[in-house]
């Protein structure tokens, strides 16, 4: 009996696609070079085509055949050697449109196992993120952007590569640099991939990160119900419409707060989420209007609170405020819960002036795109900093 | 005046005798079920209800929404919805435009839609031929359809208003497939009782979609999208409902019994001439004419025939047919029908039999499979004979082909 090898790598939809199924092609050409066979497949049930839907590949080696057909026929496997998560905002948790509720990012890593974020953040930024562990696993940092590398226009930042550099260190019983080398010659017929592949595998290092580090939340949980206790005939009760909301200071109720979906939270959903300056707010509707997914409660005195439950982190309510920085889209990587920010307004008006000025104060470049013509270009100096300074 | 309203009021509460085809007394089985939408799509045989069905509309006799879709498509998701929406409904097809209506019919079970449809059973396309063969119906076997065939108007009228009674009852709510051969049915008027309306009100309760009511006062999404999490127990959902047919048929035929006086012994198979038959012959529809007529100048002859006719193909009464048949020394299937590639290249009907059997405590007579009558040819009795004596060569170890087709040219 020999070695089952499991890789995931984590992404976005859709701009990460591509990148993703090259990473996990290139896994499994690199194991071929040693003769190992392997097969690479996205997670059938995802819907990786959604923006900034968080889908999944996989690559799966054997040692030998008969290893490899044990892992074969499945649409995820249960445990893996090492997850890749292409954006480090998905170091919240995963929430697919292939099963219900919230995975940890580092819910299937083997006990000792990596997890490569490529991410411009520090450890202890990433480690406070994700969901804590009862196993110990280590943590790897390829820094760079949320790369859209292979999709269209976007140039080729050689993230796939990189990561395939990283492993051959991180995992040498998969494969050896020489393996990824070749592999990648063979596939993009690129010396210069060849050489980031090394750099890479030079620069990369690792935190470990212990069973009491990490965020304590348990995260949601569904329970399947046997068949007999389903309704019959596919069919589901409706979500209830909604009601007033309360304010957490005055008690007075009033608004709207629709009811929302309780097995899908879209916490992690997003890359972004919009921060609102409540003392601005003209009461205009035109964000509670153009949400596509009517994430904003009318709050009692006519405000508009994005609710975290719903918010998919788009930017159309950025795009469509009147008021200058009302609404700013801030990344994900900045908060580290889902609270009302209308709340914390009620609660302390001084206190949240001081909060929001200190999360719009930098502008983050991208959401799952880029905010405006010209941006890409912009970040290439710093890309490529990145590139000859690790 | 009050001598005529007691003469209006006892016809209304006396059967009737009329000259109609089986096509017609659906269309009345749907009046007296007071069916709320209809759809249609001209195809033969299958149009002949709708002619008959647009008369009663027409004349003011039945007060339904009558819609012609645009193709059989649109036809049979129209009264999904009505039906998810509380309506009594009807439709129906024939050949093709069956399968036109494929996409809807897979789904209609699923939903548990208690869609009641008529199948005027036609050859499929090509050559375009309008004769009866029973692939079209078929294809929906495996589907959670309950398939039914009848041989006579008035069981078609009759099977009519069960389907409405078993497919409607909360216990089911599946669809319902009636099947009456093109031509020797559909178009063939013969004398039916009419059931009076008080006799049908009695049989057949309101339907009531309950907690499935697709209404703004119950608030409910059908059909979402479902992964492989949600699959497997909602098939075996539809499996329980199957299962429970039975018992609910069983229910429905001893009511029809008591209220209409008209019994239809067994509701799963006919047994014609089988107490002291040495061999039988099997088969749906309108075949049961020319095989009764041989059967009865057969036994003049000393050969002791009899016949079973399957009405109810879904859910399939395997266990009281395998019992039945293991009397006999041999059991000859006529197929109208076929399944190209099958076990022994037989009918569909044959192989159910052959299947019903191998796992039956009981003797397991040698099955014979015959193919005949495709594309409304007729089956005469000299056709049946030589049936028969390919069954007696079963009966008595005679080496000979497992499927045999009768009435080619050849």
């Amino acid at each position: 009996m020999g070695r089952l090898f499991a890789i995931e790598i984590i992404y976005r939809g859709i701009y990460q696609k591509t990148l993703a199924s090259r990473i996990s092609r290139a896994i499994v050409l690199a194991a071929h070079q040693e003769g190992k066979p392997g097969i690479s497949f996205g997670r059938y049930g995802d819907s990786p085509e959604r923006n900034g839907i968080p889908a999944k590949n996989f690559a799966i080696v054997g040692t030998d055949q008969e290893t490899l057909e044990q892992g074969m026929a499945k649409y995820e496997p249960k445990e893996v050697d090492i997850t890749i998560a292409v954006d480090d905002t998905l170091c919240k948790g995963v929430e697919s449109w292939a099963w219900y509720g919230l995975q940890p990012v580092n819910k299937l890593l083997k006990p000792g196992g990596t997890l490569i974020v490529t991410s411009r953040e520090t450890p202890e930024a990433l480690i406070k993120m994700a969901h804590r562990k009862e196993t110990p696993y280590q943590l790897a940092i390829a820094k760079g952007t949320p790369s859209f590398s292979g999709l269209w226009v976007y140039k080729d930042d050689h993230t796939d590569v990189r990561i395939l550099g990283a492993i051959a260190k991180l995992l040498p019983e998969l494969f050896s640099l020489k393996s990824v080398q070749k592999a990648i010659v063979n596939e993009w017929k690129d010396p210069l991939k060849a050489e980031s592949a090394a750099r890479s595998y030079e620069r990369i290092s690792t935190t470990k990160v212990l069973p009491n580090q990490g965020n304590p939340e348990i995260p949601y949980k569904f329970e399947f119900p046997k068949w007999h206790e389903m309704g019959d005939g596919i069919a589901i009760p409706s979500i209830p419409a909604g009601r007033a909301v309360e304010d957490p200071v005055s008690h007075a109720t009033g608004g709207f707060r629709p009811d929302r979906n309780p097995t899908f939270k879209k916490f992690t959903t997003r890359t972004m989420r919009p921060v609102v300056n409540f003392d601005t707010c003209i009461k205009c509707t035109l964000c509670w209007l153009q949400c596509p997914d009517s994430c904003f409660d009318v709050t009692p005195e006519g405000l508009y609170d994005a609710n975290m439950q719903a918010c998919c982190g788009c930017g159309v309510c950025e795009a469509v405020c009147p008021v200058k920085d009302c609404v700013t889209m801030v990344n994900e990587s900045e908060f580290s819960d889902n609270a009302s920010q209308w709340e914390d307004w009620r609660k302390d008006k001084d206190a949240y002036k001081v909060w929001l000025e200190d999360k719009i104060k930098t502008r983050s470049e991208r959401s799952h795109g880029f905010r405006y013509r010209g941006q890409y270009e912009e970040q290439i100096p710093e890309m490529l900093q990145i590139a000859r300074e690790g | 005046m009050a001598q005529l309203a007691t003469v209006l009021e006892d016809q209304r509460k006396t059967e009737e005798t009329a000259l109609i085809t089986g096509s017609e007394a659906i269309a009345v089985a749907c009046k007296l079920a007071d069916v709320d939408v209809i759809t249609a799509y001209p195809i033969r045989p299958y149009d002949t209800v709708m002619q008959y069905v647009s008369k009663l509309v027409s004349n003011g006799e039945l007060d339904c929404e009558y819609i012609v879709a645009e193709g059989e498509h649109s036809q049979f998701e129209i009264v999904k919805h009505a039906s998810a929406a509380g309506a009594r409904v009807f439709c129906g097809s024939s050949g093709v435009g069956w399968m036109y209506a494929m996409e809807a019919l897979t789904v209609t079970p699923a939903l548990r839609i208690p869609m009641v449809a008529m199948v005027g059973n036609r050859a499929l396309d090509d050559p375009g031929a309008f004769g009866v063969e029973h692939n079209d119906a078929l294809t929906v076997r495996d589907l959670g359809w309950q398939l039914v065939w009848v041989d006579t108007a008035q069981e078609a009228l009759d099977t009519a208003l069960i389907a409405y009674r078993v497919s409607e009852d909360r216990r089911i709510f599946l669809p319902c497939a009636i099947s009456c051969d093109g031509a020797f049915l559909t178009h063939s008027q013969a004398l039916v009782k009419i059931p009076s309306q008080a006799q049908v009100n009695e049989f057949l309760p309101r339907y009531n979609r309950a907690d499935l009511l697709l209404h703004p006062d119950n608030p409910i999404t059908v059909a979402p999208q479902g992964n492989e999490d949600w699959v497997m127990e909602i098939r075996r959902q539809n499996y329980a409902a199957m299962e429970r047919v039975s018992d609910v048929l069983r229910e429905a035929y001893a009511d029809f019994e008591r209220i209409f006086g008209r019994s239809y012994g067994n509701p799963f198979f006919e047994e014609y001439e089988t107490d002291d038959a040495d061999i039988v012959l099997m088969g749906m529809g309108t075949l049961s004419t020319p095989v009764k007529v041989a059967i009865r100048k057969m036994r003049k002859a000393g050969k002791k025939v009899g016949f079973v006719r399957m009405r109810w193909f879904r859910p399939f009464a395997a266990v009281e047919l395998a019992k039945s048949l293991s009397r006999f020394s041999a059991v000859g299937v006529v197929d109208r029908d076929y399944s190209f590639g099958s076990p022994f290249m037989s009918g569909v009907l044959a192989n159910e039999v052959r299947s019903a059997l191998y796992s039956s405590p009981g003797e397991k007579p040698p099955v014979v499979g015959f193919i005949a009558g495709l594309g409304g040819r007729e089956v005469t009795v000299p056709d049946v004979e030589r049936i028969t004596d390919g069954v007696y060569n079963a009966a008595e170890g005679r080496p000979q082909p497992l499927t045999q087709w009768i009435g080619l040219r050849e």
